[in-house]
């Protein structure tokens, strides 16, 4: 579904990925980890196609198409998600009309007709309650005023509406207290199935206790440095990240 | 950014959707003005002598005065007598119902989405029409008239109701007011004229559409509305113009009475042609707008969508003279590419316990210049007068600008007057946000910017709202910043 192969990318000419591969197939959870500053966010960035960032080598196929030559709109409608870490405020735009523009438009983008009032009501019912989201925060503003858990309940809302191929979650679990980790991660295992694939960005391993990956990857200034199944994420969060840095730096000194 | 400057090139190009040109013949007046010219319109419109004194009393005023040179825009100078003041569809004979006006100017206003059949009804909104300097057609009158409604065209007013139109021209908006106002008193040609009275709630919207036509035509029209004690009227306005390379002047003058416990709410969408993307073109827009809050607990109402005009002039204002009264101005000014825009409200608080509310947002892109101006003032007598002022500005690219002039003069001291201003351009993060979720970036923008003039949007009437939607993401199509 999604190969990356040997990714370079730098914002205002500072390089922050050297190098990445990775490859993810449907089906597959990935948990991407790796200390503050190491590149995570840069990739789910450059991945959702940020425009702030600049691929400089490399490619990324995404189902058979070049990503890169894609703009970030047309990645979305292509089926590749990315909930944000931090979501934007939109003020007076209700989170349905935002969210019904975005529906339609994918919608268009395959061939289908637009969903009426009545059907697209139907369907974003049916996906708050996957989060447990509260029905008043549709007609609200979009993340204005949502407290921290609500703006990422949000974000995993979306995505079951969207039915996106790929997702990725960049620190989702980043400002949840446990009760929302685990309805957001409910959310999250509920949408898995064999056709989709998820990848998880996140600094600490208390997420994929409930979101059980197949393989977790080290990113370690820019690139990936280790390659594991779960067990490497319990082993780093009881020796930390220290370790891996050694061995990056040995390897390289 | 290399891509915003790119998309904002596109913006640039987006074209004004109404600037076709009708063929239809006009009786016009020679270019240039003089009492002779002064004289000929109102002979034209075969007015009283009354009139025609009220019209040389404001011409001989106006050449007293100065074009005012304090609005924050830049034009090279008018020269007056280079305009045509006085330009009619012509028409043999007055037209005695729809049918007979000329098929030519009814496929105009249905170009334009108004139409004029009586099926209007049914929308519940009845239209008075305006083309250059002539209103063409008024729709349910005889429906209006069985509430005792006047709503006519303001010729048609000068010769049915003399009584109302004497009384009260010129008692909000005085003849000696301003340049522009004095020049519309003597040259202006028609407009609407509307009288709701005593206890009666006009049941439908009323509606005015004008439109310029003629090339190097001004158009001077005047509307006047009178909402006579406990009344309620709901008020829409809107134009549009070709595309013409040279400038037209556009000086209207709306003058709005509010007795006890009456409520006027008036709606503006304009769209006059705004010149192309290189500042050639496009339409003068001067216009005085004023309210007064006559009698005790009345309520006026101005909610504007400004996004044509090369310039735009324009402070719809209200007097608060009556107790209690209550003043609102809800606006929100788009500008793109060279348009200037100048525009606010004044909130005059004479009467005790009056409140004003002001929501303004502006909307600049390309290389746009937008400024608010707002005068708040608070007479000696106007105890627990209140106001409230947000004014809020939202940039598009780097080469637009965004001001405020906010002025606020208080005489006394229970007077509470708040203001809020805002300044923030329309956020990279916002709209990577939308694209993400595969929404393309125009759809984007004309979300996040029709979310931030919501506010304003939610006081316009629901017909209204919708094209005021639409026209805004016209307005700014392909700008992203």
């Amino acid at each position: 579904m999604l190969s990356i192969k040997n990714l370079h990318a730098s914002i205002d000419d500072k390089e922050i990925l050297r190098g990445i591969d990775l490859e993810v197939k449907a089906g597959e959870v990935h948990a991407i980890m790796g200390p503050n500053g190491s590149g995570k966010s840069t990739l789910a960035s450059v991945l959702a196609g940020r425009e702030d960032y600049e691929v400089t080598q490399g490619s990324i196929d995404f189902l058979g198409n070049d990503l890169l030559d894609l703009g970030a709109e047309e990645r979305a409608r292509e089926g590749l998600f990315l909930a944000f870490q931090y979501p934007v405020e939109i003020p007076g735009v209700s989170s349905t009309n935002f969210l019904k523009t975005a529906v339609n438009q994918i919608r268009e983008h395959r061939g289908q007709e637009p969903l009426d009032a009545v059907s697209f009501l139907t369907l974003i019912k049916e996906k708050m309650k996957l989060v447990e989201m509260d029905q008043s925060l549709l007609s609200r503003s979009l993340n204005e005023g949502f407290s921290g858990g609500e703006k990422k309940r949000n974000e995993i809302f979306q995505m079951a509406v969207l039915e996106p191929k790929l997702a990725i979650l960049d620190e989702t679990d980043s400002g949840l207290d446990i009760d929302a980790l685990r309805i957001v991660a409910n959310g999250v295992n509920q949408l898995k199935n064999s056709d989709n694939a998820t990848v998880v960005v996140t600094h600490y391993q208390r997420l994929l206790d409930y979101i059980v990956p197949d393989f977790v990857h080290v990113l370690f200034n820019g690139r990936i440095v280790k390659s594991g199944t779960k067990e490497l994420a319990l082993e780093l969060e009881e020796k930390g990240y220290d370790w891996i840095k050694e061995e990056v730096n040995e390897a390289t000194a | 950014m290399s891509k915003d400057t790119q998309i904002l090139e596109e913006f640039t190009s987006s074209e004004y959707k109404y600037g076709f040109e009708s063929n239809i013949e006009a009786d016009s007046a020679p270019k240039g003005l003089n009492e002779d010219i002064v004289r000929f319109i109102s002979h034209k419109k075969e007015e009283p002598e009354w009139m025609l004194e009220w019209r040389l009393k404001a011409y001989r005023h106006w050449l007293t005065l100065e074009e005012p040179k304090w609005p924050n825009v830049t034009y090279p100078e008018i020269n007056y007598q280079d305009i045509i003041y006085y330009s009619a569809p012509k028409q043999k004979v007055a037209p005695k119902s729809l049918d007979e006006v000329d098929p030519e100017l009814r496929a105009t206003f249905e170009k334009l989405g108004i139409s004029l059949q009586e099926q209007k009804r049914l929308t519940g909104v009845a239209v008075d029409a305006v083309l250059d300097s002539v209103s063409v057609a008024t729709t349910f009158k005889d429906k209006l008239a069985e509430l005792g409604i006047i709503f006519c065209s303001f010729s048609e007013a000068v010769k049915e109701h003399p009584e109302l139109v004497k009384k009260y021209i010129g008692s909000v908006v005085p003849v000696n007011d301003n340049y522009f106002s004095a020049l519309n008193s003597a040259v202006f040609s028609d407009g609407s004229f509307c009288y709701i009275p005593k206890g009666v709630r006009c049941p439908m919207e009323l509606s005015t559409y004008f439109r310029i036509n003629a090339a190097n035509t001004g158009q001077f029209e005047r509307t006047l509305i009178i909402a006579d004690e406990g009344s309620y009227v709901s008020y829409l306005e809107g134009c549009t113009a070709p595309m013409r390379d040279e400038n037209q002047l556009h000086a209207a003058v709306v003058e709005i009475y509010a007795a006890k416990d009456a409520e006027v709410k008036y709606s503006t969408v304009q769209n006059w042609y705004p010149g192309d993307k290189d500042g050639k073109g496009g339409i003068y827009n001067f216009v005085t707008k004023r309210g007064i809050c006559a009698g005790d607990h009345s309520k006026i109402s101005w909610t504007q969508v400004e996004t044509g005009s090369a310039i735009t002039w324009k402070y719809p204002s209200c007097i608060l003279k009556g107790d209690h009264s209550v003043g609102e101005f809800y606006s929100v000014a788009v500008t793109n590419n060279m348009q200037q825009a100048d525009t606010g409200t004044k909130m005059v608080h004479i009467g005790k316990n009056t409140k004003s509310r002001i929501v303004s947002k502006g909307v600049s892109a390309g290389k746009s210049q937008n400024s608010y101006r707002g005068l708040v003032k608070v007479f000696k007598r106007a105890e627990n007068a209140r106001n409230h002022s947000q004014c809020d500005s939202l940039l598009m690219g780097d080469r637009c600008g965004a001001h405020t002039f906010p002025y606020i003069e208080s005489e006394n001291s229970t007077a509470q007057i708040e203001h809020e201003a805002t300044t923030s351009k329309i956020g990279e993060d916002q709209i990577f946000y939308c694209t993400q979720r595969g929404i393309d970036e125009e759809s984007a923008v004309a979300l996040i910017v029709n979310g931030y003039c919501k506010e304003v949007l939610n006081q316009l009437p629901m017909e209204f709202a919708v094209e005021a939607q639409k026209l805004l993401a016209l307005t700014l199509e392909g700008s992203v910043g």
